[in-house]
């Protein structure tokens, strides 16, 4: 019966990020147009937009081969199964043990090698400007973000979600030197790995500039579908992992009972949406960068991430 | 008894060669070799992994009355010997089950065919080997039948200048671990291992060990600096060769270095373990940036396998701290990772080698900015390459991931550890990896997307055509392990333990009692990974997703042009190249490592001359070290040349000017 239960709680969770991506995509643009004083298409267009491509047919490209038809639905699934893996409402689920927060960021680094193999696929000088950048933006938010994870990991003595998770809504983890640095190289990683300005505009099309839509251009249909909704399923997952590592409250503790679980969905809630509108604020207010000027900003996690890390290293009191 | 099988089968590789010279020009002679050579390793194979999991811990022993005439010759098969025969036999047999279809197209057998068993026969020598005469004898051997091999090609351009650095840095290697195993053994020359391990050595003496197994095995595994002489020759070899360099004999390589500093030079130093690690961090990053840098599809292979070395040498530094201050369970992970990903290695190199074989075969090029769209006439030998470069690039749920992950495991036990200088240093490290992690995986989008995906840049990659099946199969073998080992990786650590037990007497957890096939490496409110069940999820969900839009949104599909922003170009050059993928990450890391200037020729208005794009790339190992020993080593023959023209008086009167000079030194001395 218990197992019943968890295994519930595992898929509600599932079905959860999954049913609040494309909201919060539609709220972060929403808010953006309102900040700008445009009225901005409806909160749920996104999910208008999923289904109307849903429904069409494919365009392909003539020399697209078969990894270009597979890619989408392997960049979905990992992007997904990380997903589900991040505390959202609750810690302590089911399959939480199965990886930990290395392995999320690897998986998501598995949909990032497959989208970049997609946009070279077709074999057109777009897809390629896309790649390379993406991976040259990889380069470097990935050893930032394990850098940060390390950080955490010495903090918490583990690199299980759920237990750092845990730990941080515990009193003893106090004001410390190192989750200041680790917060701040979080959240550039978040902005630099979901395309946002000032490293990508998710907006955009047609700009010498754009990584991550260079990398689109060639899917149409329900391939596009599965990628764009991968997208939102990667915003939600940083979201959640920033809002289950420093705004722990009202994440509901391991085998915890249906009205726990309800604060803690509701909280959620208000976290994304708080995240959702600070994003949309900070992406208002400042201007995209160069892209050669992208690594500097990366350079600078990478090396916070890396002096939290060394903190620890050296006391334990940091 | 099983290492007289071991023996058995080395000397059957050997009476293989022999007849491989006898019967070599015959019709079908390649076909009978490498068969047989395959059903040997896999004798091999099985005797061995019989050693490592039947008999856990269990050492067989021989000693033959060959060799130094005082000494005999001694073989002993232990759980690392028998841990690393089998990373060598796995090799062995599927380079030979490769080469049944891969050799058909040499050009010179002769050439081969000798040399490939003798060089499988000399590697499974040196790990079973079990006194110094008997493992320099083997190490000889072998770096004397891969030099072979590297020169079969030998008119190619550039393969004999490859030939020759590979001589001169192997006879270097090989007199550093005489040097090395002269200073363990001592004055009495007692030169049989168990004689050597017992012995406690002076500082001064196992510094000077420890840098001359480093030098030695070190230079053969390919750490930086000493690294130059490898892309050079893996590459020059036949393809199945190249693989049995780079996946297999840099492991040979390793397991000299394991074998000397973990287990005969007595209980390691933390300061050892702060060279190893600064090697393998340096090795690691140094490694993979120049593997971007490199448009040969077949060197850039090498580069990496540059880069995967120094990840082993750092969860080899790990073991040696942790052992170093007695944190042995530690120091066993760090051990068992560095294993694993040796075993890794070995996999997804052989295979990413086969695969470049095979693009080769299929289109004679190895320059990637000449292939392209390979994907469309070989579906196969792509998707095998393909795995490989997911393996290689370290993304779950493959095996690459597992034993990074088991190294940034031990990484973050490391704050324990009560010295300041692995303290600075180890988070360093850690960085490090990461950032070679990561540009791994840049660096196979950059392999897989340029050689197999887009449009065929030459006429040779349009015409393109699948190889042959035994070349897949091997492909497929391999690709199939690496799935196996990235899914089930609480096996491969169960295997592990006799070996780090041995050399560390540490001991993980018992992962084959752990539920639903995790892995726990410390504790399970630490860390656990489940490759299966991400594996499963992965498969599941994208399939559930993909079957239910099938099913319930749409299905059509419609071929069209690209659309490329509406400025589709039909000309394939206008692609991203090799070059062009590297430029971001040259110009923000190239700048520094390898000085990478642009340069920009542009015609002044109303000229109809091309504008000009080149790039300089310099070689900071090679100029810093490489070219002024070599210029220093001219410049001395130049001035020692007229001592070749003297006359017999003035010999003589040298010849007694040096006696006297020794003795000199010699009554000074004493």
């Amino acid at each position: 019966m218990a197992l019943a239960f968890d295994l519930l709680v595992q898929i509600a969770q599932m079905l959860l990020v999954l049913a609040l991506a494309p909201l919060l995509t539609g709220l972060v643009r929403k808010t953006m147009a309102r900040l700008q004083r445009r009225r901005g298409a409806s909160i749920i267009q996104p999910y208008r937009d999923l289904m109307r491509l849903l429904r069409k047919e494919v365009v392909l490209a003539e020399n697209a081969s078969w990894l270009f038809r597979v890619a989408p639905y392997l960049i979905f699934a990992a992007t997904w199964v990380a997903a589900a893996l991040v505390p959202t409402f609750a810690t302590g689920l089911l399959f939480s043990w199965s990886a930990d927060l290395i392995a999320i960021i690897a998986l998501l680094g598995s949909a990032r090698f497959f989208q970049a193999l997609a946009g070279m696929d077709v074999g057109t000088s777009f897809g390629g400007i896309g790649s390379s950048r993406e991976m040259l933006i990889a380069s470097l938010a990935e050893p930032a973000m394990l850098m940060i994870v390390f950080t955490l990991a010495l903090i918490a003595d583990s690199t299980q979600l759920s237990s750092v998770a845990a730990f941080m809504a515990s009193p003893e983890v106090g004001l410390r030197v190192s989750l200041g640095l680790a917060l701040i190289a979080l959240v550039i990683v978040a902005i630099a790995e979901n395309a946002r300005i000032p490293v990508d505009n998710p907006a955009t099309h047609l700009e010498l500039t754009m990584v991550h839509e260079a990398m689109l251009l060639e899917y149409s249909g329900r391939h596009l579908a599965m990628i764009e909704l991968a997208t939102s399923l990667k915003l939600v997952l940083y979201l959640s992992l920033i809002a289950c590592l420093f705004l722990p409250w009202g994440l509901a503790p391991a085998g915890s009972d249906g009205a726990a679980l309800l604060i803690g969905a509701a909280s959620y809630v208000a976290k994304l949406a708080l995240g959702g509108f600070l994003l949309a604020y900070f992406e208002t207010t400042i201007a995209k960068m160069r892209v050669f000027r992208v690594p500097e900003f990366l350079g600078a996690a990478l090396m916070l991430g890396l002096l939290g890390t060394l903190l620890r290293f050296v006391s334990r009191g940091f | 008894m099983s290492v007289a099988v071991i023996l058995w089968c080395v000397a059957s590789l050997i009476g293989l060669a022999l007849t491989a010279i006898v019967i070599g020009r015959k019709a079908g002679a390649s076909s009978i070799i490498y068969a047989l050579s395959g059903v040997v390793s896999a004798a091999a194979l099985a005797t061995a992994l019989v050693q490592l999991l039947a008999t856990p811990g269990a050492s067989s022993a021989l000693v033959l009355p060959v060799g130094l005439p005082w000494l005999g010759a001694h073989f002993r098969l232990d759980a690392l010997s028998s841990f690393f025969a089998v990373v060598v036999d796995l090799g062995g047999g599927a380079a030979s089950l490769y080469a049944l279809g891969y050799g058909r197209h040499e050009t010179a057998p002769m050439r081969v065919l000798p040399f490939f068993p003798a060089f499988l026969a000399a590697m499974n020598l040196v790990l079973i080997a079990d006194d110094a005469f008997t493992f320099l004898f083997s190490w000889e051997l072998m770096s004397l039948a891969s030099w072979a091999l590297v020169m079969s090609h030998h008119r190619e351009r550039d393969n004999a200048q490859a030939g020759y650095v590979y001589l001169v840095m192997a006879s270097f290697g090989t007199l550093s671990l005489l040097l090395a195993f002269g200073i363990l053994a001592g004055p009495d020359g007692a030169y049989a291992f168990a004689a050597l391990r017992g012995t406690e050595h002076p500082f001064a003496t196992t510094a000077l060990v420890l840098a001359l197994a480093l030098m030695g095995a070190g230079s053969k595994a390919g750490v930086v600096p000493l690294h130059a002489w490898l892309p050079l020759a893996h590459p020059a070899a036949p393809s199945h060769v190249s693989a049995l360099m780079s996946g297999v004999m840099t492991k040979v390589a390793i397991y000299g270095v394991i074998r000397i500093i973990f287990d005969l030079l007595g209980e390691p130093s933390w300061w050892s373990s702060m060279v190893v690690l600064a090697l393998g961090g340096i090795t690691a990053v140094l490694g993979i940036l120049y593997a971007m840098m490199e448009r040969d599809l077949k060197r850039l292979l090498a580069y990496s396998t540059v880069e995967n070395v120094g990840i082993i040498f750092i969860g080899l530094g790990l073991a040696l701290a942790f052992r170093a201050n007695g944190i042995d369970w530690a120091a066993a992970l760090a051990l068992t990772a560095a294993l694993f990903h040796v075993l890794n290695h070995s996999l997804f190199k052989s295979l990413l080698f086969f695969g470049a074989g095979a693009a080769l075969t299929a289109t004679g090029e190895r320059d990637m900015e000449r292939l392209g769209g390979l994907i469309h006439p070989m579906p196969w030998s792509s998707f095998a390459f393909l795995v490989g470069c997911v393996a290689i690039s370290a993304l779950p749920p493959l095996n690459g991931f597992v034993s990074e992950w088991l190294t940034f495991q031990a990484i973050l036990v490391s704050p324990d550890l009560p010295q300041w200088g692995l303290k600075i240093l180890i988070p360093a490290v850690g960085a490090m990896l990461a950032l070679a992690a990561a540009l791994a995986a840049a660096c196979f989008v950059k392999a897989f997307g340029i050689t197999y995906l887009g449009r065929p840049r030459s006429a040779a990659a349009r015409e393109a055509r699948e190889v042959d099946g035994f070349s897949l199969s091997a492909m497929f073998l391999l690709a199939l392990l690496c799935l196996l080992a990235g899914i089930l990786p609480g096996f491969v650590i169960d295997a592990l333990r006799p070996v780090a037990e041995l050399l560390v007497q540490g001991r993980l957890p018992d992962q084959a009692a752990i539920p639903w096939l995790s892995i726990v490496p410390i504790a399970e409110s630490r860390s656990s990974y489940n490759g299966l069940l991400v594996f499963l999820f992965i498969a599941a969900s994208g399939g559930l997703a993909a079957f239910a839009i099938h099913r319930l949104a749409s299905r059509g599909l419609r071929r069209s042009a690209a659309w490329d922003c509406g400025f589709p170009d039909p000309s394939p050059i206008t692609q991203y190249t090799a070059g062009s993928f590297a430029q971001p990450i040259r110009r923000v890391f190239g700048t520094l490592v390898f000085r990478a200037r642009d340069h920009v020729e542009m015609p002044p208005p109303g000229s109809l001359a091309p504008a000009r794009f080149h790039v300089d790339l310099r070689d900071l190992v090679w100029e810093g070290l490489y070219a002024p020993v070599g210029g220093f080593v001219g410049v001395a023959a130049e001035r020692l040349n007229h001592l070749q023209f003297l006359t017999i008086r003035r010999y003589l009167s040298l010849v007694f000017a040096l006696l006297v000079l020794l003795l000199l030194g010699l009554a000074l001395w004493l």
